[in-house]
């Protein structure tokens, strides 16, 4: 009975990253700063002060930014000065180093470039079999939903070669969610000491970015970068099943890091 | 909806006891037991839920006093309670038959002190302070968690067996103790309604409704019907998302590919719908102090055809479900939960219906749109792992139902406010919602327009401490089912 059920709905799974989805496309992204706008009139402390997680600032030639990994997406910003600010489309992006989550982009393309070649040059092994763990550092529970759904017909994450493991010994890639709660650092660390090597950490979700709208707190230090090494920034709040897959695609370097979201033009063929 | 109430002042912490015990007795139960720090000792407060009601009652502990006769021997319900006040407050319940801690295992004397201003700015938790599990002959302990198989949120389960029974178990929350109570302070409430959000992230709109309640309330706001309607819209999805999350579970703890395969992806299509409703998945960002931010970006008409769709598809595959034999036998008198022992606990949500104790405050207390709305309670008897998944059955057809008529009356609505300014009010509410896995309390304190104080009580935190409770003949391989059908996130039972 189920199996003729299963039949019936045909293929449901995206085609993404082979071609675009429609889905993804229309998702809601965190916000960002028009481009080419005149931002003179902005007045920067009020935005700063309206923004809960402090995202928007301004350098010293007055230049608006928004750091991508504190936004929460309360949309405080695009209704206030919906001329200077606009959501993204498409799910949050990756990043390999945590300023490369402020847009515009105020990273230096060599120290990029750099960080992608190492992390290419460690991960060539991986590339077209990776084992997943998770481990939850004090989130708030739905990152993990998130990620499980990478397991439904939608996303079939195992079309790409990729499997979540229950052993950390087997695992290749540690996706970590939360702000880091003191109570999981130790064992969030003997987790990461027991994976083989070559390893890589993904921070998953704006909380385990940088700490979020939870930190700070006596019980929280603030993102899973102050415990381990980070190789893979995923800001969101939750980041959407995408936006993880493209995570975990940058990691093992199957699409570029920083140039392509699952909205926008297709990757190359992943398999 | 009535203005903030003052609560009742006892003489010392013993007559607050027999006050509570006496309305224990005349029905009521406790929702809620905490404490607030302020300038002359702690404040322990006891909320009473009765017959449509929340009563708060409070005592004064002097600073010069460290400890104090415990509750729980006299009500039971109280023992995770008395043991989170120990841990946040350092005071010593007295005679409590337990007192290890909970939330936060720490050998520091600078506490966390909710309401009594910045705290310590970091608490580093120390296991050496937890009671080692001492084996018997034949007896012995299996650690599982808090970093377990498949992607879960972090407990730690301490189950003492003999081989395969499991005559104890023994839970570990605080691994993911956030400080979210403390972190409340000095933000304002435009700003907590955020945190409110994040702090049982599952149940995000649940936690916004009941955060706003208590807001409003301390203002004496109205909100308009429009809003109220589009949190019932939000919560109703919200309950889907959480019930289908419970029955992938069950269906994966007993091997049913294709049945785990079709309810993610009905669930999966509930997210992207409250997505497309508000642009976030989970619905955050939609309710806030006053109303709602914005209107659904889906049109009533569109909105009625998505749900209609959505029944279409879910109900045949519940049929199914619910008629294959080898998938209920799992589930048939798995961790039962005694109908007396769920009365006593008063316990909560699905789990407290499926033992025929629980009350739905959608029903019992109505906010948001549920009074206007038509709607009925599920219940059920047996209190085993089926009951509880037969409670959640009938409330996905619940939520349907009530999400076509707030449709329906959305439709009728037109395009009135969805807001009402709120004005700076000083304070104090409660407020409450009736999220998927149970009522979310939240006690709310403003002063100078900043929160000074915030409890929360997620049903997690009440219900968890039943899973002691319902080994009884159970083995090990029925773990996951058991855990799966009490469905709590551990995120609000650790906060």
């Amino acid at each position: 009975m189920w199996v003729l059920r299963g039949l019936r709905n045909g293929v449901l799974t995206t085609r993404w990253p082979g071609r675009a989805d429609e889905y993804a496309s229309a998702t809601r992204g965190p916000a960002m700063v028009k481009a080419g706008q005149a931002v003179a009139a902005l007045p920067v402390t009020e935005a700063a002060r309206l923004c809960p997680v402090d995202a928007i600032s301004a350098d010293k030639d007055g230049d608006v930014r928004v750091d991508q990994g504190k936004c929460i997406l309360c949309g405080r910003c695009v209704a206030a000065w919906p001329d200077v600010f606009a959501w993204s489309a498409g799910p949050h992006r990756a990043a390999l180093t945590r300023p490369g989550l402020v847009v515009p982009a105020a990273e230096n393309p060599d120290t990029l470039r750099e960080l992608t070649d190492q992390l290419r040059a460690r991960t060539r092994a991986l590339r077209r079999s990776v084992h997943l763990r998770h481990v939850d550092a004090g989130s708030d529970g739905s990152e993990e939903w998130e990620i499980m759904a990478l397991l439904n017909p939608v996303y079939d994450i195992h079309r790409l070669g990729m499997f979540f493991t229950a052993s950390p010994r087997h695992a290749d890639i540690l996706l970590v969610t939360g702000a880091g709660s003191r109570g999981m650092a130790e064992p969030l660390r003997e987790t990461y000491d027991a994976m083989p090597d070559p390893k890589v950490v993904v921070a998953v979700g704006t909380d385990a970015v940088g700490g979020g709208i939870v930190s700070p707190s006596y019980a929280l230090t603030g993102g899973v970068g102050n415990i381990l090494p980070v190789d893979v920034w995923l800001p969101g709040s939750p980041p959407s099943p995408f936006a993880i897959l493209s995570a975990l695609l940058m990691a093992v370097d199957r699409i570029p890091a920083g140039t392509r979201s699952p909205g926008s033009t297709p990757g190359r063929d992943p398999r | 909806m009535t203005a903030a109430t003052k609560p009742e002042l006892a003489a010392s912490v013993a007559a607050l006891w027999h006050l509570v015990v006496r309305q224990i007795a005349a029905g009521s139960r406790l929702a809620d037991l905490f404490g607030t720090a302020q300038p002359g000792g702690l404040v322990l407060t006891a909320q009473l839920a009765g017959q449509g009601t929340i009563t708060s009652l409070e005592a004064l502990l002097p600073s010069d006093q460290a400890r104090y006769p415990a509750l729980t021997p006299e009500v039971a319900p109280a023992f995770w309670y008395e043991r989170e006040i120990h841990d946040l407050f350092g005071v010593v319940p007295e005679g409590h038959p337990r007192l290890e801690p909970l939330v936060l295992p720490a050998s520091s004397t600078d506490l966390p002190m909710p309401g009594g201003g910045a705290g310590p700015a970091a608490i580093d938790p120390d296991p050496g302070v937890l009671p080692r599990h001492a084996a018997g002959p034949g007896l012995f302990t299996i650690p599982h968690g808090p970093v377990r198989s498949g992607v879960t949120e972090s407990i730690e389960y301490l189950v003492e067996t003999p081989g395969e029974d499991i005559p104890h178990l023994n839970m570990r929350i605080f691994y993911k103790h956030r400080g979210i109570e403390k972190r409340f302070e000095g933000l304002s409430p435009a700003d907590g309604v955020l945190l409110a959000e994040r702090t049982e992230g599952v149940a995000s709109v649940a936690h916004a409704i009941a955060f706003s309640e208590a807001v409003e309330r301390i203002a004496g706001l109205d909100v308009p019907w429009r809003a109220l309607l589009i949190r019932v819209v939000q919560a109703e999805l919200e309950r889907l998302a959480c019930h289908l999350d419970v029955i992938v579970r069950l269906a994966d703890g007993a091997g049913l590919a294709v049945a785990t395969a079709r309810f993610g992806w009905h669930k999966e299509r509930v997210l992207r719908l409250a997505g497309q409703l508000s642009g976030s998945r989970f619905g955050r960002g939609v309710v806030v102090p006053g109303g709602v931010s914005g209107p659904p970006l889906l049109e009533p008409a569109d909105l009625l055809s998505a749900i209609g769709d959505l029944d279409r598809r879910i109900t045949p595959d519940l049929d199914l479900l619910m008629g294959t034999a080898s998938f209920l036998d799992r589930l048939r008198r798995t961790g039962p939960l005694a109908p007396a022992r769920a009365a006593e606990h008063g316990a909560l949500g699905p789990i407290g219906r499926a033992s025929g104790a629980g009350v739905d405050i959608r029903q019992s207390r109505p906010y948001a749109a549920y009074g206007l709305l038509g709607m009925t309670a599920s219940s059920r008897s047996d209190g085993d792992a089926l009951a509880r998944l037969e409670v959640r059955v009938d409330e996905i057809g619940g939520s349907v139902h009530l999400l076509r008529q707030a449709a329906d009356e959305l439709a009728d609505a037109g395009s009135g406010p969805l807001r009402s300014d709120l004005r700076q009010a000083d304070g104090r509410a409660t407020g409450w919602a009736e999220a998927a896995h149970g009522e979310v309390l939240y006690d709310v304190r403003i002063d100078d327009g900043v929160i000074t104080r915030c409890r929360v009580r997620p049903a997690a935190f009440h219900n968890l401490v039943l899973m002691h409770e319902v080994f009884a003949g159970d083995i090990l391989t029925d773990f996951p089912f058991i855990e799966a059908s009490f469905g709590l996130p551990v995120a609000g039972a650790a906060r």
